[in-house]
C-alpha cells in the first residue's frame, strides 16, 4: 500500500478537520459564508464536505441536545439539514456555490 | 387506445433500465430522480469538477457504471427526465414532486418505483457521536467527494459492503484501524456453495477480503459490538470477541449491517404500480438492472407492444441465479439480533434522541403491541427520517418486549411528505 496521505497531518487531533481529502483534492477554490465567517470550499464540494474539511462537526441535532456531523450521506437520515440563503437544505446533497451563506445552529429557529 | 402515462421514480440501475426498455418499445416515461445525475447510489456520478476516470471510482464495476451513465445520457433527450426532483407523495394516480423549490404534480396511469437501497442500520451505544457514519455513506464520501470520513477509521458491522468499502479506503490511502465483522468466518464458509452460483462476484469478494490482509489491516470476525465511546465525538470502539473485551482507538466509524429497501416495503398490491430493483427487495445492482428491464418489458407488453418472450425468459433465468447468490449472502452475513439487547440509555431514535428505556416504558405503560401505536406513543419513527434508521431495531425491541414474532409487530407506515420539504422563510423573496 502506498504511504497514507494522513501522515502529513499534524498529530494534534483536536485541530484537524473531520474529513480528509484523498482524491482530486486540488480542485478550484471558492468562498462561502459559514455561520457568519468566511470559509473556503473546493468546487464540487457538498456543504457537508466543505464544513467537515474545515471543522469536526456539522450542526446541532434536531432537538439541540448534541452536535452531529451527518450520518447516511445519501439523503435518507435527514440529519444534515442546515440553513442556506433563507431556506433550508440537506448538506449532504447540496453543492456549495460561491457566496452561499450557510448557518448550522438552532434548526428550529430562524436565523 | 392512447399510450398510458408512465412515471418512474429513481434513476438508478433499475429505473434507467426500465426507462430504456420502455423507450425501445416506443413508450416514453417521466423519470423522476432526486439526484442531479443518474446512476443511483452504487453508480453515483461525481460533481463536474471531478475529472478522474471511472475506473478509479467504480473499480471492477467501471464498465457497468459507464454503460449505465451513457444510457441515461442518451435517454435524457428522448424521454421526460427530471433530475434534482424529489417525489414526496403519491396518491390516486398523482405523483407530487419538488424541484428547485417548485412543486409539480405528475399524473400517471402506470408507476414504477425504483427507489433503491440504503444501509440496514442497527443502533449501538454512541452511534450518534460525530464521526460515526453509515457504511454506504463512508463509501459515498470517497467516491462522490474524494474524502475519507476520518483520520483513523474502523469499519464495523457486516455484509459484503464492509469489506468492499474497507478495500476502497485502503486503496485510496486512508488509515484503517480495524475491520470488525459481527458474523463469524464459519457462516461464510457454510454459504460458499450458494455464493459459487455467481463465481465472478464471489472471486471479487475474496479478493477484497484478501487484499485487506495484504495491506496489514486487522480483520476480526465474530465480534459483538459493545459500543462507540467518546464525549463530543468518536474516540474508541468497544467490542467483545469470545470472552475477551477489546477496544480500538479511532476518530471515525463506518457502521452498517447490509442493505435494505428504501421503500420499507417489498411488494406492490396496487394495480398499475410496479416495483423494481433494490427498492423492491435487495438483490444488488446487476439484479436491479435486469429487474428494471423486466418491468419495462412487462409494461410494454401490457401496452400492446411486441411481447419479447425470449428476452424475458433470459432475464428470469439470470435473476433466479442472482437470487441464489443473494440467499448465500444472507447466510454469510445475517443480521445480528442487537435491537433487543441494547442498554436502556442507548439512543434508539437519532432524529429526536429517544432512548431505548423510554421506548420500553412507553410500550409497558400503554400496552403497545404494534409499531404504529408505538410510534404514536413514543415518537420513535415520527422524526424527520420516519424510522429509516431506527425502524428495524424498534421492531426488534417491540417484538422482544411483547414476546411476539418480528413479523407480528407490523411496520411503520410512511407518511407524505416522505422526506422533509424545505420552505422559504417568511420575508425572503
Amino acid at each position: 500500500m502506498k504511504p497514507s496521505p494522513l501522515a502529513q497531518h499534524s498529530t494534534d487531533e483536536a485541530a484537524q478537520p473531520r474529513m480528509v481529502r484523498l482524491i482530486e483534492a486540488e480542485r478550484a477554490r471558492l468562498t462561502f459564508s459559514l455561520d457568519g465567517a468566511p470559509a473556503t470550499a473546493r468546487e464540487g464540494d457538498t456543504i457537508l464536505t466543505a464544513v467537515l474539511t474545515a471543522r469536526r462537526y456539522l450542526a446541532e441535532s434536531a432537538g439541540g441536545e448534541d452536535t452531529r456531523a451527518g450520518f447516511c450521506l445519501m439523503g435518507a437520515c435527514q440529519e444534515c439539514w442546515v440553513a442556506v440563503d433563507g431556506t433550508r437544505a440537506r448538506a449532504c446533497s447540496t453543492l456549495v456555490t460561491a457566496g452561499m451563506s450557510v448557518a448550522t445552529g438552532g434548526h428550529f429557529t430562524v436565523g | 387506445m392512447a399510450d398510458p402515462a408512465i412515471a418512474i421514480v429513481g434513476a438508478g440501475p433499475a429505473g434507467i433500465r426500465a426507462a430504456e426498455a420502455l423507450s425501445r418499445h416506443g413508450l416514453s416515461a417521466i423519470l423522476v430522480d432526486e439526484a442531479p445525475k443518474g446512476g443511483g447510489q452504487i453508480y453515483r456520478q461525481p460533481p463536474d469538477s471531478f475529472q478522474g476516470p471511472a475506473s478509479s471510482r467504480y473499480g471492477f464495476e467501471a464498465r457497468k457504471a459507464s454503460a449505465l451513465h451513457l444510457t441515461i445520457k442518451r435517454l435524457a433527450t428522448a424521454i421526460d427526465y427530471r433530475p434534482s426532483t424529489l417525489a414526496w407523495n403519491v396518491c390516486n394516480g398523482r405523483l407530487d414532486t419538488l424541484c428547485a423549490g417548485r412543486g409539480e404534480s405528475v399524473v400517471f396511469d402506470i408507476l414504477v418505483i425504483a427507489t433503491g437501497a440504503m444501509d440496514r442500520m442497527l443502533p449501538l451505544p454512541g452511534w450518534t457521536l460525530p464521526g460515526v457514519y453509515a457504511l454506504g455513506g463512508a463509501q459515498i464520501a470517497l467516491k462522490y467527494q474524494g474524502c475519507a470520513i476520518g483520520q483513523n477509521t474502523v469499519f464495523l458491522g457486516t455484509g459484503p459492503l464492509l469489506y468492499l468499502v474497507a478495500y476502497q479506503y485502503a486503496k485510496a490511502g486512508a488509515k484503517i484501524e480495524a475491520v470488525l465483522d459481527v458474523n463469524p468466518a464459519h457462516a461464510k464458509r457454510r454459504a460458499l456453495f450458494a455464493l459459487a452460483s455467481s463465481p465472478r462476484t464471489l472471486a471479487k469478494g475474496i479478493y477484497y477480503r484478501a487484499s485487506l490482509g495484504t495491506h496489514g489491516i486487522a480483520v476480526e470476525e465474530g465480534v459483538t459490538p459493545m459500543g462507540i465511546a467518546g464525549t463530543d465525538e468518536v474516540r474508541d470502539v468497544h467490542y467483545r470477541r469470545g470472552s475477551v473485551d477489546k477496544s480500538v482507538r479511532c476518530d471515525a466509524v463506518g457502521l452498517g449491517f447490509g442493505l435494505k429497501s428504501e421503500t420499507q416495503d417489498g411488494e406492490s398490491t396496487v394495480s398499475g404500480v410496479y416495483l423494481a430493483g433494490d427498492g423492491a427487495g435487495i438483490g444488488g445492482a446487476d439484479a436491479a438492472e435486469l429487474w428494471g428491464e423486466r418491468v419495462g418489458l412487462s409494461i410494454a407488453a401490457r401496452c400492446g407492444r411486441r411481447h419479447d418472450a425470449s428476452r424475458i425468459a433470459k432475464i428470469d433465468r439470470r435473476l433466479a441465479r442472482l437470487a441464489r447468490f443473494r440467499a448465500g449472502l444472507e447466510r454469510a452475513f445475517p443480521l445480528p439480533l442487537l435491537g433487543s439487547t441494547l442498554p436502556d440509555d442507548t439512543i434508539l431514535c437519532r432524529c429526536e434522541s429517544i432512548r431505548v428505556g423510554q421506548v420500553k416504558d412507553a410500550i409497558r405503560a400503554f400496552d403497545v403491541v404494534e409499531m404504529n401505536r408505538m410510534k404514536a406513543i413514543s415518537r420513535v419513527g415520527m422524526g424527520r427520517c420516519q424510522g429509516r434508521m431506527c425502524g428495524h431495531a424498534a421492531a426488534e425491541l417491540l417484538a422482544a418486549e411483547t414476546r411476539q414474532d418480528l413479523a407480528a409487530v407490523g411496520r411503520l407506515r410512511g407518511q407524505p411528505p416522505i422526506k422533509p420539504l424545505p420552505m422559504p422563510w417568511p420575508g425572503t423573496p
